[in-house]
């Protein structure tokens, strides 16, 4: 109403009302310098604290990356009374705990925002995306203690049993069932990722215009070619930048992770067994770090723990856009 | 309301706005003539150290005490690094790490501990150990609650055919050093394939964060068996495992068997008091016990400080002994306390001992 009115107002000047806006002395090009310097700065900010904690890292793991040189990143080793480091079952055990958790969470997360933005009856759609917002606020140490008392006992009696009886052919499920492992970190770390994927891939398919889904019902797509061809591939590039937010927090998620994967550091195929994230040595040993070599390795596990988000997350989007290319959309 | 009490009440507002600020600007001034000691270290005497802490502003209003409890190792980095007035740690400093320090520094021990083994099995009877049949265990040559030799030691206990789920701790932590010193100075083949650590590289089992990741884990896995502290599990109800002395005696874990530790040792206390407290002589003796120690310089670098830290020292290991039993810490035994009083006496400025000596 408000904008109707002062549209009427400004057109009674003869000038519609924006034009007159942007055309008004104090407008000036003053104003726009000290927005873009605010803007430049606060970039700049962040590539500078980016740099500064790479620099950081790299000058901190000198005297690691002098001893053991790139062998840290394949050897298998993590001896610190011997000070042998190798990072490699680390590396291993962020990896496959992430996939295990992105390989029941995207599915889920991107489901429930389909629901919630698509199919779920108006009155429900606040309510329960409020709910699983609310799963993100769950601070990480409750998720961990859930984890122990909850969850990983449930496995070892229930799930893993049954799991070890039905695909025990499979490497990936033998063993004995310890309940805490690769396991139980990838479904903490699935249903801690899933609100973030969820909430933010509901805002994408509420964005995707509904032109889209117009056109795509009246062409005589049913409901569910609508939202796959329709819907879901208009929004594909927000659909991709929810996944690796939650990727993101999968790769880093420390303290649930720490209490539920059994801190072995040994890698083992299966996912039963127990394993160890990047994130989770650092938290663990850190504090008690006392000699020099021992810290820099820690610090160079951090170090390769960035390279690895970095590379995770291009890996991803490289993947996602050369796929992307060969799916043939709605007007084939 | 009326005009004339909207303007009292509008006063009274104004009169508490001013007092607020008044007190926020006072407050520190008053505090400004306390002085701060600050401290970092060791977090497992942490909770006895706010309370000594807290009881020790009572008895000396003019120190006020800063204690950040971020590790042993970040408390043996701090003041070797003079950033801090004391560290505190649960391991003793090594001869390489002492070299490094750019000043002479003091081990003053505190208080002790000592680490239970704790398991899960039907019932939860009380077991015995040896320090071997341990070390066999957490080497991963033991699997089997059954095996004959925890059998042999417990005699009377019908141990199931259960495999031996170990739980050990995956953060670095001094319990997890007192307990592989133990098993290290039991067990040959513990010494030379694992060693002593805050953390080690672990041949069998699982890793918990803290004692409670340890014990949770325990709680939740029949036939599991680990290590906590003993105020842990004594607070939690866990079962606690007697464990075979030097003696040859089993002896169950409690606060003054602790003790009874330090005072075994009481008669080769070594000068610096860098000394491991397992497998210690004496027939009640628990043989998995250690010192907590506080790291000062000898030389302080600061007099109207370094007079208050030694007060302070003095008052700890004297009138502060009475603390520790209610938070299960196990006090100082007199002999030990007496070798104590003449490591204080030497802290000193300008070479001047800063302890009135009484």
């Amino acid at each position: 109403m408000i904008e109707v009115d002062a549209g009427r107002g400004g057109a009674a000047h003869g000038v519609p009302l924006p034009r007159a806006f942007f055309l008004t002395p104090r407008g000036s090009l003053w104003g726009d310098r000290v927005f873009q310097g605010v803007v430049y700065a606060s970039v700049g900010l962040f590539v500078l604290v980016m740099v500064g904690i790479v620099w950081a890292l790299v000058v901190e793991s000198m005297p690691a990356m002098r001893r053991f040189g790139l062998a840290f990143v394949i050897g298998q080793e993590w001896d610190p009374v011997k000070e042998a480091f190798g990072a490699l079952p680390f590396i291993y055990g962020t990896l496959v705990s992430s996939l295990v958790g992105m390989f029941i969470a995207v599915p889920l997360g991107i489901g429930a925002a389909i629901y919630l933005a698509e199919l779920a009856p108006f009155w429900a759609r606040s309510p329960i995306g409020f709910l699983i917002e609310l799963l993100a606020a769950v601070p990480s140490v409750v998720y961990g203690l859930w984890g122990i008392f909850v969850l990983a006992p449930f496995l070892r009696n229930w799930i893993e049993p049954v799991l070890g009886r039905a695909l025990g052919f499979l490497p990936l499920f033998q063993g004995p069932p310890y309940g805490v492992g690769m396991l139980a970190a990838g479904l903490i770390l699935s249903i801690m990722t899933v609100p973030f994927i969820a909430t933010v891939s509901r805002e994408v398919l509420l964005a995707v215009p509904n032109t889209q889904r117009e056109a795509a019902l009246a062409l005589g797509a049913t409901r569910w070619e609508t939202t796959w061809m329709a819907v879901l591939r208009y929004g594909r590039s927000g659909l991709v930048g929810a996944v690796l937010l939650g990727l993101g927090r999968a790769l880093g998620e420390t303290m649930a992770v720490t209490m539920v994967i059994g801190n072995r550091p040994e890698i083992a195929l299966s996912l039963f067994a127990p394993g160890y994230t990047m994130a989770s040595v650092l938290a663990n040993e850190f504090t008690e770090a006392t000699s020099d070599v021992y810290l820099s390795a820690l610090v160079y596990i951090g170090l390769l723990l960035l390279a690895v988000t970095v590379i995770v997350n291009s890996a991803a989007r490289l993947l996602v856009w050369s796929v992307g290319g060969t799916v043939k959309g709605i007007r084939e | 309301m009326t005009r004339p009490s909207m303007l009292a009440v509008k006063r009274a507002m104004g009169l508490a706005l001013a007092g607020f600020w008044l007190s926020a600007v006072a407050l520190p001034a008053a505090a400004m003539a306390q002085t701060l000691m600050n401290g970092a270290g060791a977090t497992f005497p942490y909770p006895l150290y706010s309370k000594w802490f807290d009881e020790y502003t009572k008895v000396d209003p003019s120190v006020r005490f800063n204690y950040q409890s971020i590790g042993s190792g970040g408390g043996i980095r701090q003041i070797s690094e003079r950033t801090v007035d004391f560290g505190a740690s649960d391991g003793p400093m090594t001869d390489d790490q002492l070299k490094k320090a750019p000043a002479e520094l003091l081990h003053i021990p505190t208080v002790l501990g000592a680490v239970v083994a704790t398991y899960n099995l039907p019932g939860n009877p009380t077991l015995r150990f040896s320090g071997d049949v341990l070390a066999d265990i957490f080497l991963g040559k033991i699997t089997s609650w059954d095996d004959g030799k925890i059998k042999s030691l417990n005699s009377g206990v019908s141990l199931p055919k259960t495999p031996i789920v170990v739980v050990h701790r995956s953060d670095g932590s001094g319990t997890t050093y007192i307990w592989v010193d133990y098993l290290s100075k039991i067990s040959r083949e513990w010494e030379e394939k694992v060693g002593r650590g805050t953390s080690v590289k672990w041949p069998a089992g699982l890793g918990g964060k803290g004692n409670e990741g340890v014990a949770g884990q325990i709680k939740n896995t029949p036939g599991a068996l680990g290590y906590v502290e003993l105020a842990y599990a004594i607070t939690n109800k866990l079962p606690a495992a007697s464990v075979k002395n030097a003696a040859g005696k089993f002896i169950e874990p409690t606060i003054a068997t602790t003790t009874a530790a330090a005072a075994g040792a009481a008669n080769n206390m070594p000068a610096d008091f860098r000394v491991s407290l397992t497998n210690a002589p004496g027939d009640t003796a628990y043989p998995i016990a250690s010192f907590t120690w506080l790291l000062v310089y000898k030389e302080q670098p600061n007099e109207a400080k370094g007079r208050l830290l030694t007060k302070f020292l003095w008052w700890a290991i004297h009138d502060g002994q009475k603390y520790p039993s209610d938070l299960l810490y196990a006090p100082l035994p007199a002999p030990v306390v007496k070798q104590i009083e003449a490591k204080v006496k030497q802290i000193s400025f300008h070479g001047k001992p800063l302890v009135a000596v009484r």
